[in-house]
């Protein structure tokens, strides 16, 4: 009786070292320009070649502009990466959408869109949250730099084997309660270190009744608990997905390959190095007040007591808090927000947008509200156009930006200035993350939607009664 | 390629006693821009090292004159966040060949010894014994055998083992190489490879 995790590890060991890691093969790699020249360079040196260039695929997407995409770069440094990476591509034969691509975005976007992403696969890239595509039953996680020249050099990393958690979320979610929610309420549960160590099986009815977008928005932020990675069981909502994209198996070819994806889940009685199960009627839609994804309240709640954190963690909880420019005991409902950011590869894809513009339509944006909407890849982008999102956006007061990283990690010109407010629908609310001194506050894409119209944090299921 | 090769550090330390360091304050997403792995050291910290105007922030433990050495000791969860192994190098490449918490996120463990630096766990009460030791005498020595596989509070000789995979032992004692080893089985690749067809 096996995990599916398990599975999926063993059927990709090819060797493994007594006391040591394992030689483990990996089907897919995703590389973009911040975490991918040393590795070039590596094997440069080593005189080394790509060993399956076709295994690789790249787009760069962390340090791009999102707008004027069609002049250069501005910004010599990122010029220079994003060109490197193009260089690096064509020197080793390695499929690269640049930008202007039709398929360029955030990598964790665009392997799923183009079907590289596939059920009992392993998939890694230079970017901790490279766990989104364990959305689609895959063992996927973010490696350094060496371990992408590893994989450039062998398509193998060296890895130990991680221990096993499984995540149970029973029952639906409640109207206005997305998936964003979902893993913030986890993450605060579970603390931002408590997955440390482990790989994390999610299953349950709330997971299985997400869309696959939802699925990955669960996925992407794993690694906010200490996790490598998350994955869920693929299903008839998987194959759906994966059906007819560009890089999928296609006709005869596609159904043999549902049959053997089918086969892909925990078997019963398979036993996990530890279980959590919830209860999705408690979830609230969440939002978090300090400096690390565990940090997390359901939105109507406050900023617990000082008194109440354990010894142990006083100093940081007050350093982080005190970064926020909040108290202990604040309510968060009501503060004033500065910015929003819609985007990343947490929440910038198709359904998201959707979900945002439903919400702004026939309303208006906040003046106090600087807004960016940052579309997660080009097809994102095309999408949103032809279904008319860029224009009830526009109606609305907002912008559609162009495709990349953005102020998920403000490498490119998208900063939150210091000591401002952010909504936003990324991954991290670390100290700085969207800029020096910004301070993030972590939510879904609907709750972000009902701050730009409001200015400040609200629930949005009171937004929508309006 | 060869690796320098790890042996045992002696050694003042530098506490940074703060919980849930990310990998965004070891160095903020801004100063990932280099194509090289050199010169990361002069922005380890940035943002807690030095203000807005670049100016040092003097309590900060690295502009703090009091503290210096090989070995950082940083607070519980060291190293969560991104998988940028720009952390590790600017760690190294201020000059630390060790560094110890009570607990470190997995990556930048991996990371870490990738550079030939060793990240050390300990249990939550020795690492408040080594800041208490530094808080007594910030010139206190502490010593990481790699070969014992324990580190030691040298002005009161308590010592605790730490756990490292014999095969990652024997990288960093020889400066071994995954790169090179993965290479040398290219053939037991291609025969797995056969397997799967």
């Amino acid at each position: 009786m096996k995990t599916l995790f398990d599975k999926i590890w063993d059927s990709h060991v090819v060797s493994t070292i007594e006391d040591g890691p394992s030689a483990l093969y990996i089907d897919c790699h995703l590389i973009h320009e911040v975490t991918s020249p040393q590795a070039f360079a590596g094997i440069e040196k080593r005189g080394v070649s790509v060993f399956h260039s076709d295994r690789t695929f790249a787009t760069p997407d962390h340090n791009v502009p999102t707008i004027d995409q069609h002049i250069p770069i501005k910004d010599a440094l990122s010029k220079f990466q994003v060109d490197k990476l193009t260089e690096n591509c064509e020197n080793h034969g390695i499929e690269c959408y640049g930008l202007n691509h039709p398929y360029q975005g955030i990598v964790h976007v665009v392997g799923p869109q183009l079907g590289l992403t596939q059920p009992g696969m392993t998939i890694v890239c230079g970017d901790s949250h490279t766990s989104t595509h364990g959305a689609f039953g895959a063992i996927a996680f973010g490696i350094g730099t060496s371990e992408v020249e590893m994989v450039l050099a062998s398509q193998c990393i060296m890895q130990p084997k991680p221990k096993k958690m499984r995540i149970t979320v029973n029952g639906n979610l409640a109207d206005g309660v997305t998936a964003k929610d979902l893993i913030l309420y986890i993450i605060s549960k579970v603390t931002a270190s408590g997955g440390t160590g482990y790989f994390v099986e999610y299953a349950g009815s709330a997971f299985e009744n997400l869309s696959m977008e939802g699925r990955m928005t669960v996925c992407n932020m794993s690694i906010e608990m200490g996790a490598r990675g998350g994955l869920i069981a693929p299903d008839q909502t998987t194959f759906d997905y994966i059906r007819n994209r560009e890089k999928a198996p296609q006709g005869a070819d596609f159904d043999q390959a549902v049959e053997k994806w089918s086969e892909l889940k925990t078997d019963e009685g398979a036993t996990f190095d530890k279980e959590l199960v919830f209860d999705a009627h408690d979830i609230e839609p969440m939002i978090t007040f300090g400096t690390n994804p565990g940090m997390g309240t359901n939105v109507n709640g406050q900023i617990p007591i000082l008194s109440t954190i354990d010894s142990s963690e006083k100093e940081s909880f007050k350093k982080s808090i005190d970064y926020m420019g909040f108290s202990d005991g604040d309510q968060l409902i009501g503060k004033s927000i500065d910015y929003v950011f819609v985007g990343s590869c947490t929440n910038g894809r198709i359904e998201d947008l959707r979900e945002v513009a439903e919400f702004v339509k026939g309303r208006k944006k906040a003046d106090s509200i600087t807004a960016w909407i940052v579309p997660g890849s080009k097809q994102v982008e095309k999408q949103a156009e032809e279904e008319g999102i860029v224009e009830i956006l526009e109606e609305a007061g907002f912008k559609l930006r162009q495709p990349g990283c953005s102020a998920c990690l403000a490498m490119n010109d998208d900063k939150v200035p210091k000591g401002k407010y952010a909504i936003s629908t990324s991954n991290r609310n670390f100290e700085g993350r969207q800029g020096p001194g910004s301070r993030t506050l972590l939510a879904s894409p609907l709750t972000a939607a009902a701050v730009a119209v409001s200015g400040k944090i609200i629930d949005p299921r009171e937004v929508a009664k309006l | 390629m060869a690796l320098e090769k790890f042996t045992t550090i002696t050694s003042t330390a530098v506490p940074v006693p703060i919980e849930n360091v990310d990998t965004d304050q070891i160095i903020p997403a801004r100063f990932l821009k280099a194509t090289t792995r050199d010169g990361f050291g002069e922005n380890l910290f940035r943002d807690w090292r030095y203000d807005e105007s670049g100016r040092e922030v003097s309590n900060f433990p690295l502009n703090d004159p009091r503290y210096s050495g090989q070995i950082l000791i940083g607070g519980k969860n060291f190293g969560c966040g991104s998988s940028r192994e720009h952390a590790a190098w600017a760690v190294h490449d201020y000059g630390f060949k060790v560094v110890v918490s009570s607990f470190f996120a997995d990556i930048f463990r991996n990371n870490c010894l990738n550079n030939s630096v060793l990240p050390i766990q300990v249990s939550k009460e020795f690492a408040d014994k080594i800041f208490a030791s530094i808080a007594v005498d910030s010139n206190a020595i502490f010593s990481a055998n790699l070969s014992d596989q324990t580190f030691t509070i040298e002005g009161t000789n308590e010592s605790t083992k730490f756990d490292i995979s014999s095969y990652k032992k024997e990288c960093l004692q020889n400066g071994y190489d995954d790169i090179d080893y993965l290479v040398s089985i290219k053939d037991k690749v291609e025969a797995f490879e056969s397997t799967r067809a």
